[in-house]
């Protein structure tokens, strides 16, 4: 699946020779065999789910769901609405401003996609390897509201508009409890950089953060309660509200470009639960502490036995999907479980319980290290060896600064 | 990004760059103010687009959480609750559009006249304490350690006055927001005077 860039970007080096070195061709088939990797998990993710959804909501509902398509179980039967859904007529309301109306299912796409992109599916089996990889991740799948808004306002539609209107209502106060219970983990964890974070949580179940402190522990389920609503499903969905709405944003949309909004909503579906998976569950780490320890040497074992190491991280990629998918499951689930909320309910669930449980929770973490290592002696309660890394590079920027600070002054006494 | 990675590095800034002045020409060019949003949001997110192609992870996604997923969805959710007809109209007349032009021009002359008076220093070269060993883009750690009050950036010898880093600034931004959401909470409560009869009344 994903080899890191710079391996890729080495093999073709080679591969290439001198002549168009100085191009960078390299970089760029690096990148393109990266982008079609990941355009493979971003368009599978939706394929796999959309029939997963009609199943699990057929035998909650003591039905059997999708039975014809592709034999056993149905499993092709998302490629035959898809194949139906190319086919059909691409509608634009002439109320509608067209321009905004057909690029608007793009914007949901796209923005759904970037977030996969800093998402690592295995240690160090990740597109774009970034310092604040959660920080970018939040950014971006924050600009699939626009997405969503632009589809309600330019339809031309009161339908459209009244469901674009909540959409945004709903997104600008669950971002905050969003960005806040993912901060959680990262008190304990000490870095943004996802890949990092995954790797801490090796050996064993206790070192997942969910089991790190009482704090994180209750912020998995909030994070999960406030990731569910910012994917709109239900409870949350009332952008769409079929009931009242129509279709919501997405009434006057047909065909294709209907289609990418579910795209959209199913890979940020897998997004969201992704990173729950890596900031609670322990990433691609399977929790069993010895599996855990084998994987962990076969993988950094990649100059002996190349096979070894890329076998350790193909099964640490199908233990992360696991995790996401289990994730993506559960808010099935909940969509055929809970009755749809009303809008003021939403908003007093966000702005008078989720926004202050989370902030308590962010508190809480905050002052949970320094009571444990008040309460056994210890200098710092932080795990390693990452907290120690860091407080190391504090004490030695101060350091150094207090030791130039002192060459400065006896420099100028000697002046 | 280096130099020599010309079809990566150039070709996508030259993309970028166009992207985003183009799409700044349409915002002032469109009529329609959702329009607007929609190509400020193209403009602001091919500003974060070159902030991430010059390797600063973090100010491009701070870019893209405050202006795309901030700023510009409250805009849009301000219009869509006041505009009086769907496809609110922004018409300027002729003189409106002369004035604006020579204030732009004006402007863009002031820029380009003070950028090229400004003596720009080399890049750090990242040598330091921290940053060494670190690969490109990795801006976060040194960036937080100067949020708390050290630079291990700065090499003193070098000639650089010691400085306490980011903190001050960071403590007198908050401030003035946490002032801002005062005033905001002020300025919206619900008057007293009008809330008291209507709970006489249903008591």
């Amino acid at each position: 699946m994903m080899l890191a860039a710079q391996s890729i970007a080495g093999f073709l080096e080679g591969l290439v020779g001198d002549t168009f070195s100085g191009w960078g061709i390299q970089h760029v088939l690096a990148a393109a065999i990266h982008a079609v990797l990941l355009v493979h998990a971003f368009a599978l993710s939706p394929f796999l789910f959309i029939w997963l959804e009609r199943k699990v909501s057929g035998r909650i509902q003591d039905r059997l769901g999708p039975t014809r398509v592709g034999g056993l179980f149905g499993w092709l039967q998302s490629l035959a609405d898809g194949i139906k859904l190319v086919q059909k007529e691409d509608l634009c309301p002439p109320a509608a401003d067209a321009m905004l109306f057909k690029s608007a299912p793009y914007f949901v796409c796209i923005a759904s996609f970037a977030a996969f992109v800093v998402l690592p599916f295995s240690s160090g089996w990740v597109a774009v390897t970034a310092d604040c990889g959660l920080f970018i991740i939040l950014a971006v799948l924050s600009l699939e509201v626009f997405g969503i808004i632009m589809a309600g306002y330019s339809s031309g539609s009161k339908w459209s508009l009244f469901g674009g209107m909540r959409e945004a209502a709903q997104m600008v106060s669950y971002e905050i409890p969003l960005a806040i219970c993912a901060l959680v983990p990262i008190v304990a964890a000490g870095s943004l950089n996802l890949g990092e974070i995954g790797g801490m949580q090796r050996g064993g179940i206790q070192n997942w953060f969910i089991f790190h402190d009482p704090f994180t522990f209750v912020a998995f389920f909030v994070y999960f309660v406030v990731a569910t609503a910012s994917c709109k499903r239900a409870p949350f969905d009332l952008a769409e509200a079929e009931s009242e709405l129509v279709g919501g944003f997405h009434t006057e949309y047909s065909g294709i470009r209907w289609s990418f909004f579910f795209m959209g909503e199913y890979a940020s579906m897998f997004a969201v639960c992704g990173i729950a998976g890596i900031l609670f569950l322990g990433g691609w780490n399977t929790g069993l502490g010895p599996i855990d320890e084998l994987l962990y040497a076969a993988r950094n074992n990649s100059v002996d036995s190349p096979i070894g190491s890329y076998l350790a991280n193909v099964i640490g990629a199908f233990v992360f999907v696991l995790k996401g998918s289990a994730g993506v499951f559960v808010q099935i689930w909940l969509r055929w479980t809970l009755p749809r909320l009303r809008i003021d309910q939403v908003m007093t669930t966000c702005l008078k319980y989720l926004i202050p449980i989370s902030c308590f929770l962010f508190l809480g973490a905050t002052i949970w290290p320094l009571l444990l290592a008040t309460a056994t002696q210890r200098s710092s309660w932080t795990p390693e060896p990452l907290g120690a890394r860091f407080a190391a590079e504090v004490q030695e920027a101060e350091t150094t600064e207090a030791f130039e600070r002192q060459a400065l002054n006896d420099g100028e006494e000697i002046q | 990004m280096n130099d020599s990675n010309l079809l990566g590095g150039q070709l996508l800034f030259a993309i970028f760059a166009l992207a985003t002045c183009l799409s700044a020409v349409a915002v002032v060019v469109s009529q329609t103010v959702v329009r607007m949003a929609f190509w400020l949001v193209i403009s602001l997110g091919s500003t974060a687009a070159l902030f991430f192609l010059a390797d600063a992870d973090f100010i491009g996604a701070a870019q893209l959480i405050i202006y795309v997923g901030g700023t510009l969805i409250l805009l849009v959710f301000g219009v869509m609750l006041t505009a009086s007809s769907p496809y609110l109209k922004i018409k300027s007349s002729p003189g409106e559009t002369i004035i604006g032009g020579l204030l732009g021009l004006l402007f863009m002359f002031a820029v380009f006249s003070s950028l090229q008076g400004v003596e720009w220093p080399a890049p750090p070269t990242g040598d330091s304490a921290v940053t060494a060993g670190s690969p490109e883009g990795n801006t976060l750690r040194p960036l937080g350690l100067a949020l708390l009050g050290a630079r291990p950036d700065l090499d003193l010898h070098d000639g650089d006055t010691l400085s306490t880093g980011y903190l001050l600034p960071f403590e007198i931004v908050s401030v003035h927001l946490l002032v801002v959401l005062i005033g905001a909470a002020y300025l919206a409560r619900a008057k007293r005077k009008s809330a008291a009869p209507a709970e006489g009344l249903e008591s």
